[in-house]
């Protein structure tokens, strides 16, 4: 007699992660970017010192045992300002791309799904909105309501949104004429049913990989405004500010450059080869035959 | 036996974009259809692309909306139903469709695309587990495939869990669109063997839809034979098999080589290409490829003539064997 | 002589399994003038076979051992610039997807001058020669239609227009893989006699795939049955199907539905599945599924002659003999 217990089949997540970590592409992806979050996330603990704190007498060293990366012109130690400015970078990225995506993926599926009108009506909102430049419209609401980290959350959320509208509303246009929907509506399920059971799972694989490399992109334009002097406003750690503190004081120390650089650099290696490998693996079809 | 489905006139119309310039028209898929099952019977509709055959099985499960006619189940109307009532009765009336794999939600295990049916249902209360089990074991699939995902599967093997699914809730009527089209040879028989032993066991009627006549000589009751959205024979499989009256339907039993390469085959040669169905022809929708065809063909259509226990639509049914006779 | 002569053709696959054995020795002899079918299920290795003799390999498929001669020349040892100079002008493919085999945004006209770029003809001279193709597979009105673009035909209009353009140069070899399975059966009836008329007309021999037994009965005057990678039995036509040697034949013949006279809810199939062609049984290939299986059957058979110019390779054959 065989085993008559119906086995249970292997989550979506654990497949995906399983086969991630066997592709070189993604595990080295995968750490990257999971190295990153740990630092955001203990910075605290990691960091050897307080990053605003003035230490004035030990100003523009270079690496050494005391100070990993050196200090900038007012004794800051760089390595501690790099370990919180990811704290920040992520702190925007993170709820700007959740955001984005949220609105994105709800405004995409009801235009993809929908009748014509909403469809382009939708379509119409995207355009507007597409059709300001990100810094521009950054720089005019900076104008507006003064420089702060929510407004460069809001203002990045918004202009994204109509990324992952557009694509959500694409990959749910062509879904919705596939034969398993037709079959799903002749056993009776209903619109909501159709839209979360079977649409939303086929458009968050895609997603996820737009997401991935949408972050450095994001944590590059934090850096710009901050740059700019149009973010994080200091004396808050910022990879953009710490930039910028290395662009005046080039002349004095390549170090503040180098270090603001380097974290930018990582992040888009991490998050790029993540999503490049998550687009492999996101589909099942494709788990495992790529061999590259 | 109680009439379980009453087809009766059923027009399917679809709008269709002219060119840029053109105003939109409308055609016709199905054009007219009226046809009955019983309960537990197998009924057959055969035809080739861009018969209709397909649109008609759609309406009936409520998946394309009649513009005309009636479609009765069990007396009750179906056409105009809304959706909401629709959907109590999507218990009863279930489909299988024609791409096994395609029709099975890719991100769903087959332990979720077989129990599918009893959430949408709303019938929680199930052991799912026990359930799945139960079907897989009705459609000849091992437990461990609950586990498995659509792209993991065979051809054959997705149109069994196409079954499982579809006979989840114990229907009354099972459209089956093409069950056995990609299948090969060996694994053909297999699936309708299935089909009739399942329908032996629940008592279940079966709308099969094919082009492949083959299919429907062994395992149907009864055949319809479509031609541009129109029935063109109709009755008792047996009896349209024996004396095909209709030029197509003999055309279409001369279409299917035998493996035997000395069958003496009596062939009757259609001219061209089916017509668009955007340019119907006039008279009998037959009469452009017909080789019969006469004067008064292009003119009239034709009407039902019934002979014995069939039914045809053709001016000069006896046409093709007097041409038999001269040629031998 | 013949125009194709396979012998002891092995070609493999490198898969992240293992490597995958899709054909091994497989011989095939298409003759002069002559129209060879190869009849096999999903998995028995046509589709390698054509990308074999075409080379038109999968990166990551091996030719293991064998040669593919045309007309007494080893086509896996030419260069790439050998082959292709034979392709399209000796050898000819018609494939079974008539919707994708054209140029959608060319007309039909264009596409039947382009592809006789070899010839040093005039315009004028390749558009008769493209009508009068045309012509000869059916098309009624083909000057007309020349003008026109793939989408403004019919899916059985198509494919005689891709055998008019396969048989323009006149080849030696005509390679049809499944070329009527899309279309419909009235359609592929006509089709069928065309290009058995054709074939008469140009003088060229036709490996005709199918899966359609029917189809091949009615067209070929040899036919060649795979299984598994393997070829199980090849001869006449005639010979293969009215007596046929191998028990998966036999069984083949069984399964189809036309075959079987009487009235049956309850058809044969050939119960099992076909066995996983990187970890291979080591005898009989269709042993695991034979209903007359027995203890020779460990070891694998080779070709035999059930009869003049039809081979099996069972080990039945022998018994029979001796018995």
């Amino acid at each position: 007699m065989t085993d008559l217990t119906v086995p249970k089949p292997r989550s979506e997540l654990g497949e995906i992660v399983y086969h991630l970590v066997r592709d070189p592409l993604g595990l080295t992806g995968l750490v990257i970017v999971l190295l990153i979050l740990a630092s955001a996330l203990f910075a605290p603990w990691i960091a050897p010192y307080d990053p605003i704190a003035l230490n004035v007498p030990d100003r523009l060293q270079g690496p050494g045992a005391a100070h990993l990366l050196g200090t900038d012109q007012l004794g800051r130690d760089t390595f501690s300002r790099v370990i919180w400015g990811g704290r920040v970078a992520l702190q925007v990225a993170l709820p700007t791309i959740g955001g984005a995506i949220l609105i994105g993926l709800l405004l995409g599926m009801i235009a993809g799904y929908g009748p014509k009108w909403i469809d382009n009506l939708i379509v119409l909102l995207f355009d507007t909105v597409r059709s300001f430049p990100t810094v521009m419209f950054a720089l005019a609401v900076v104008a507006l309501v003064g420089p702060s980290l929510n407004t460069v959350i809001v203002v990045i959320m918004v202009t994204s949104v109509p990324t992952y509208g557009r694509v959500v509303r694409t990959l749910t246009q062509s879904l919705k004429e596939a034969e398993f929907i037709t079959a799903e509506k002749s056993l009776g399920a209903s619109t909501p049913r159709i839209m979360t059971v079977h649409i939303l799972p086929n458009v968050l694989g895609p997603l996820a990989v737009l997401a991935a490399m949408d972050i450095p992109t994001v944590v590059g334009l934090e850096a710009g405004l901050s740059f700019l002097g149009m973010g994080v406003k200091p004396p808050t750690p910022s990879w953009g500010s710490l930039l910028n503190d290395g662009y005046n004081l080039i002349r004095n120390t390549p170090w503040l450059i180098i270090a603001g650089g380097i974290p930018l650099i990582l992040t888009t290696i991490g998050f790029t080869f993540l999503g490049e490998a998550l687009r492999d693996v996101v589909d099942p079809k494709l788990r495992g035959k790529g061999g590259k | 036996m109680n009439t379980l489905l009453d087809i009766s006139d059923v027009v399917v119309r679809f709008g269709v974009r002219g060119g840029v310039f053109r105003s939109a028209g409308t055609i016709d898929a199905v054009s007219g259809v009226s046809l009955k099952i019983e309960e537990g019977q197998t009924y057959g509709i055969v035809g080739e692309s861009g018969s209709g055959k397909t649109t008609l099985a759609r309406a009936v499960a409520g998946l394309h909306h009649a513009s005309e006619g009636s479609i009765l189940y069990l007396g009750k109307e179906l056409r105009n139903l809304p959706e909401t009532q629709f959907r109590k009765l999507r218990r009863e009336i279930v489909m299988m469709f024609q791409d096994p794999i395609g029709s099975l939600s890719p991100r769903l295990s087959i332990k979720s695309l077989i129990t599918e049916p009893f959430r949408i249902q709303g019938m929680t209360d199930r052991d799912l587990d026990a359930e799945a089990r139960r079907l897989l074991q009705m459609v000849g699939l091992p437990p461990e495939f609950a586990a498995r995902y659509p792209y993991q599967i065979s051809g054959g093997q997705a149109r069994r869990v196409g079954v499982a699914r579809a006979l989840a809730l114990d229907p009354k009527l099972l459209i089956a669109d093409e069950p056995t089209a990609g299948l090969d040879v060996s694994i053909q028989g297999e699936m309708l063997n299935l089909l009739a032993r399942l329908q032996d066991e629940l008592g279940l009627a079966i709308m099969i839809i094919t082009h492949n006549l083959n299919v429907v000589r062994h395992i149907t009751d009864r055949v319809g034979i479509m031609y541009l959205g129109k029935l063109v024979e109709e009755g008792d499989t047996d009896t349209v098999f024996a004396s095909p009256q209709h030029p197509y339907t003999l055309a279409l039993l001369a279409a299917n080589p035998e493996p035997d390469p000395d069958a003496q085959l009596m062939r009757i040669e259609l001219q061209g290409e089916p017509p668009s169905i955007l340019r119907r022809p006039k008279g009998c929708e037959f009469h452009t490829r017909c080789p019969f065809a006469q004067a008064r063909c292009a003119a009239e259509v034709p009407d039902w003539q019934v002979k014995g226990a069939a039914a045809h639509r053709c001016h000069f049914p006896s046409a093709w064997e007097e041409n038999r006779m001269e040629k031998l | 002589m013949a125009v194709l002569d396979i012998q002891k053709l092995s070609v493999s696959y490198a898969t992240p399994r293992g490597e995958l054995k899709a054909l091994r020795d497989v011989s095939i002899t298409v003759p002069d003038r002559k129209i060879v079918g190869i009849v096999g299920e999903s998995g028995c290795g046509k589709s390698t076979l054509i990308s074999a003799i075409i080379r038109l390999m999968a990166p990551n498929a091996h030719v293991g051992s064998g040669q593919v001669a045309f007309k007494g020349e080893d086509l896996l040892t030419k260069g790439e610039a050998q082959i292709r100079a034979l392709r399209g002008t000796q050898i000819s493919m018609v494939f079974q997807d008539p919707m994708q085999t054209h140029n959608p945004v060319l007309t039909v006209g264009r596409q039947m001058i382009d592809i006789q770029y070899r010839d040093a003809l005039s315009k004028a001279e390749k558009r008769k020669r493209a009508v009068d193709m045309l012509a000869l597979v059916g098309i009624p009105d083909p000057e007309a239609r020349l003008n026109q673009y793939p989408f403004e035909f019919s899916g059985g209009m198509r494919q005689r227009i891709a055998i008019a353009m396969a048989l323009m140069a006149r080849p030696a070899l005509l390679i049809a893989d499944e070329p009527t399975t899309a279309l419909d059966a009235t359609l592929e009836v006509q089709i069928i006699k065309r290009l058995r008329e054709l074939q008469d007309e140009i003088g060229c021999s036709i490996l005709f795939i199918s899966h359609h037994l029917g189809v091949i009965a009615e067209l070929c005057d040899e036919v060649v049955v795979m299984y598994a990678g393997e070829v199980v039995e090849a001869g006449s036509v005639r010979d293969v199907f009215h007596s046929p040697a191998h028990p998966y034949t036999r069984a083949l013949l069984e399964c189809d539905p036309g075959h079987i006279k009487e009235k049956t809810r309850n058809l044969p199939t050939i119960p099992g599945n076909i066995p996983d062609l990187v970890n291979l049984p080591s005898g009989c290939i269709f042993a695991a599924r034979c209903p007359r299986r027995f203890d020779a059957c460990t070891a694998r058979p080779a070709m035999a002659e059930a009869s003049a110019g039809h081979g099996t390779a069972c080990h039945l054959i022998g018994m029979e003999m001796t018995a």
